[in-house]
């Protein structure tokens, strides 16, 4: 125990309440650790908890037993074993992955985010960063700069943490020489000018020993820096934030009652007053703070990164994920844009294949180009590629369906950082760093028009919408949406049909079957049905579409209410009786490829608005089904 | 510059994370075990949606055996903040009359907690629940994420856990999964004891040293609270000045015995005691790695 822990354990016991006074104006940093075992990084974090006193008696009884059964310190308290759950981890086949440790000074409260450090937990070390402030990068006294500390500070500086401490450890193993530290220091900085790290702090340190740690080391007379936690206390972290403009992106609008209208979110940037211009974004609409709502009263200024509740003084029209911005230095808005990807599943990068982007407090959709090159994370080379696999970091075009507020990731990490998500499985696959826009649309407004959709569906006398009839080749969607769109006509509605094969004869005939042609397809079918439904018309669509996340992107196109998936369903044996086209024949004699139900996959819908088993009703029965189905949503 | 205090930026993201929760689920709600930790957490909740009311209901699983206090202090707060309150008992253990006494803490923790958890999320039919879970409780809290998913029978599955970037949480799921919520993730015990003094949160008196009818098991305190207690033979409780450190059933609740009867002297004692909080939960001790087991059982 250090004489420092003795003296706060008596402060404590002597003046709690001063003590505590104290301790409530405490900040807080968050940092991670870069580095390999074999560096001592699970050392390092075990002697800041236990130098900080968040050991417990009960934690060190089974630290001293555990360090007797596996320890490295010859029986002596192995602080490592503290936090170093890797082997154990391993052998019961739970995720390495990213641990968040949590210690406290009476300066500061830290959260560490601790990572394995080998290349092919590159995910985990990029997540662990995301939310670091600064980052300490141990080098090996013995060894020096190596390739893991190129890939660590890359990571780091991809990541926009400016502040680096470079922990030159075990400093005792090169007998506290100070000729090694400088020549690590002087090798270290000439690597990382080429990265964008701000400030670098080079300390001598050994967390075995405990040099340089909490208290300045007798063995390192020649050294005048800061100590490593000194330096953790002392470092500036909130003044850049708070300096930019201002920025709050819309989680949640607020609206208990008809007179309050508040919006709510977390102040990714800048600072907020009443009486504050501010711009809307994608809108445009410009209006000023009225007041800075909390439950503790109303604020006059608030800073990034409160969260807070503004009402503003206009009747303009703000939704989740829209940014309120400073109306002088407003962000960007674009729909295409260049990005740093690090991608973060075992499934790869499919080109032309909507994912969803989730940035700031929006959800969109998303393509993603085939990557322009992609970076050796150990050289910084950048390579050729076709397409980005686990761990892969490349640099890629990201296309969304619509517009969204945005800053460059190097000025703002909430404004330009996002994630990906993949549609079937939900997960996140991959996060990016939004560079600029290749297409901007911030003079591209929406042209508002007289004539809108309710005016002209209800000179047609019944409401618009879009029946999407999916189901493999010749499983009767055409027959189906044939009979159903002369019964509408019959009624007198207004429809039009939109038939897979046809379209391919025209709008689509540029694309083949590959799965980013089918997507392009049926994204363009999509739009179209979407301009249809504007025109106030009952689209009909029969086409394959045999992805979920295709089929879904065209539902999100259109209002609630407006799309209707009818799944078109007859076991393989009997379509590929029917065959009208002779596809399944061509398939089977090895003419045809890419055949869905054959060698392409089909998706089926797990919740369709209408399920139609066509090898157990007839067409007709089939088409009064969807006509019922129609009648009962209101549409006719 | 506005130099943030600690306290200030855990709140802030705490509510952000709340925020973002809500938008993104269909059917929301709230474990609420009435501990310290919940008391923060649905303090922190009310602050989240002001002026506007809580915008999910709050579920208590309970087991019948808690504290006659805790009972009294979730109906005044509920009733104090307009929040729906939806008590759940596992009605197969409320049949087979399953108690700590005779049927063991892990059968009694398993059959109306972990069981009766499952029933209340599936009647309810929720698609994501807060929980007032912390970081550093435990060792393997330590990776546990902030929005972690759990399959249609509520287990944890490694291969579901997402990366967490920045503020971006991901609270996208398949019908019947669900997203357990953490606003608390990367709070510590001194972080919620410090909260609670600055901001006047009521917590259960049980958390305050005062002379307690308690009896001596095998060197843990126990309070008896009710007369469903069950003595040893020649056993006659001992009236000791007691505080608990966790709340929970109170039969499987250790009390330390201690002098501290304000918010300071709690935290002064906790700073100077030499032993982890988790300590006086008697489940914990049931086998090695018991919590990390719980967990993917289901078990919060």
């Amino acid at each position: 125990m250090t004489s420092d822990f003795a003296v706060q354990q008596a402060r404590i016991a002597d003046d709690i309440e001063a003590y505590l006074h104290e301790h409530e104006h405490k900040s807080l940093l968050r940092f991670i650790t870069c580095g390999s075992v074999d560096d001592g990084k699970s050392t390092l974090i075990g002697r800041l908890l236990y130098e900080s006193q968040m050991v417990f008696e009960d934690q060190l009884a089974s630290l001293a037993a555990d360090s007797r059964v596996s320890g490295t310190q010859g029986g002596e308290l192995d602080l490592a074993l503290l936090v170093d759950g890797l082997a154990a981890e391993r052998e019961q086949g739970i995720t390495i992955d990213v641990a968040y440790r949590f210690f406290s000074t009476e300066k500061r409260k830290f959260i560490v985010a601790d990572t394995p450090g080998h290349e092919q937990y590159t995910r985990n070390m990029v997540t662990g960063a995301s939310t670091a402030d600064l980052a300490i990068i141990l080098i090996d006294a013995r060894k020096g700069v190596l390739t893991q500390t190129r890939r660590h500070s890359y990571l780091v500086s991809l990541l926009g943490i400016q502040h680096v401490v470079l922990a030159v450890n075990k400093i005792d193993a090169v007998d506290y020489a100070e000729d090694v530290v400088r020549q690590i220091d002087v090798d270290y900085r000439a690597f990382a000018k080429d990265l964008s790290l701000r400030d670098i702090v080079t300390i001598p340190t050994s967390a075995l020993v405990g040099d340089n740690i909490l208290t300045k080391s007798p063995n390192t007379p020649w050294y005048d820096g800061p100590t490593l936690l000194g330096h953790l206390e002392a470092v500036e972290i909130e003044e850049e934030l708070q300096h930019q403009p201002f920025r709050m992106p819309v989680q949640w609008v607020s609206r208990p009652d008809l007179d309050f209208r508040g919006f709510a979110g977390q102040i990714a940037g800048g600072s907020v007053r009443p009486g504050d211009e501010v711009r809307v974004l994608p809108s445009g609409r410009v209006s000023k703070v009225a007041r800075i709502v909390t439950m503790d009263g109303d604020l006059e200024a608030a800073v990034a990164p409160l969260s807070v509740t503004l009402t503003l003084q206009d009747q303009v029209d703000v939704s989740r994920g829209d940014v309120l911005a400073a109306a002088s230095a407003s962000p960007g808005v674009a729909d295409q844009f260049t990005a740093t990807l690090v991608w973060m599943a075992e499934q790869e990068l499919e080109p032309g294949r909507p994912y969803l982007l989730k940035i700031g407090a929006r959800t969109v959709s998303a393509t993603v180009q085939a990557p322009d090159h992609k970076v050796d994370v150990n050289t910084l080379e950048q390579l050729p590629a076709e397409t980005l696999g686990l761990n892969e970091i490349g640099v890629c075009t990201v296309t969304l369906d619509r517009p969204v507020p945005f800053d460059p990731y190097s000025d703002s990490r909430d404004m330009g950082g996002f994630i990906l998500i993949d549609r079937l499985t939900n997960n996140t696959i991959g996060a990016g760093m939004l560079d600029s826009a290749t297409r901007r649309s911030d003079n591209v407004h929406w042209q508002a028009t007289d004539v809108d959709k309710a005016a002209r569906s209800a000179l047609k006398g019944h409401r618009p919408g879009v029946v999407w009839f999916t189901g493999v080749p010749s499983s009767g969607k055409s027959t189906i949406a044939n009979l159903v769109e002369r019964q509408l006509r019959l009624a007198g509605r207004h429809t039009y049909l939109l038939d897979g094969d046809n379209v391919r004869h025209g709008l689509n005939k540029d694309l083949g079957f590959s799965a980013a042609d089918r997507s392009e397809n049926i994204r363009r079918v999509g739009e179209v049905a979407r301009l249809m439904v504007d025109a106030g018309l009952i689209v009909l669509v029969t086409l394959v579409s045999p992805y979920r996340a295709d089929r879904q992107l065209a539902r999100e196109h259109l209002e609630d209410g407006e799309f209707f998936e009818v799944f078109v369903d007859a076991p393989l044996a009997v379509v590929q009786a029917r065959d009208p086209k002779g596809l399944y024949r061509k398939a089977a004699a090895g003419e045809a490829t890419n055949v869905t139900g054959v060698d392409s996959p089909y998706e089926a819908p797990e919740q369709p608005d209408l399920h139609l088993r066509t090898d157990e009703m007839e067409p007709e029965v089939a088409a009064s089904m969807v006509l019922a189905m129609l009648a009962e949503a209101g549409i006719t | 510059m506005t130099r943030l205090t600690h306290l200030q930026r855990l709140e802030a993201e705490s509510i952000s994370i709340m925020r973002d929760a809500v938008s993104e689920s269909e059917r929301p709600v709230m474990l609420y075990s009435i501990g310290k930790d919940s008391a923060v957490m649905l303090h922190l909740a009310v602050k989240a949606f002001y002026p506007g009311t809580l915008p999910f209901p709050l579920l208590h699983v309970d087991t019948t055996w808690k504290f006659q206090d805790m009972y009294r202090l979730r109906e005044k707060k509920t009733n104090e903040i307009g929040a729906e309150l939806i008590v759940h008992r596992n009605p197969r253990a409320l049949e087979l009359g399953i108690n700590p006494f005779d049927h063991g803490s892990a059968m009694h923790t398993d059959i109306w907690k972990t069981e009766g958890l499952k029933q209340a999320l599936d009647n309810g039919g929720y698609d994501l629940a807060f929980g007032g879970a912390r970081r550093d409780e435990e060792k393997s809290r330590a990776k546990e994420r902030i929005f972690s998913v759990r399959t249609k029978d509520h287990r944890w599955d490694p291969k579901l856990q997402r990366p967490e970037l920045w503020r971006l949480y991901n609270a996208r799921v398949h019908p019947g999964e669900s997203v357990r919520v953490f606003p608390l993730s990367n709070w510590t015990e001194l972080d919620v004891w410090q909260y609670i003094a600055q901001q006047g949160i009521e917590i259960v008196s049980l958390y305050f040293a005062a002379e307690r009818p308690v009896v001596d098991r095998d060197g843990t305190l126990i309070m008896v609270d009710d007369d469903r207690f069950r003595f040893r033979e020649g056993e006659v409780p001992m009236r000791k000045k007691v505080r608990f450190r966790t709340l929970g059933c109170y039969p499987l609740s250790g009390a330390i015995e201690s002098e501290a009867d304000t918010l300071s002297a709690i935290i002064q004692e906790m700073l100077l005691a030499r032993t982890s909080e988790r300590q006086g939960r008697l489940i914990d001790h049931d086998g090695k790695a018991s919590m990390e087991k719980k967990k993917q059982e289901g078990y919060f």
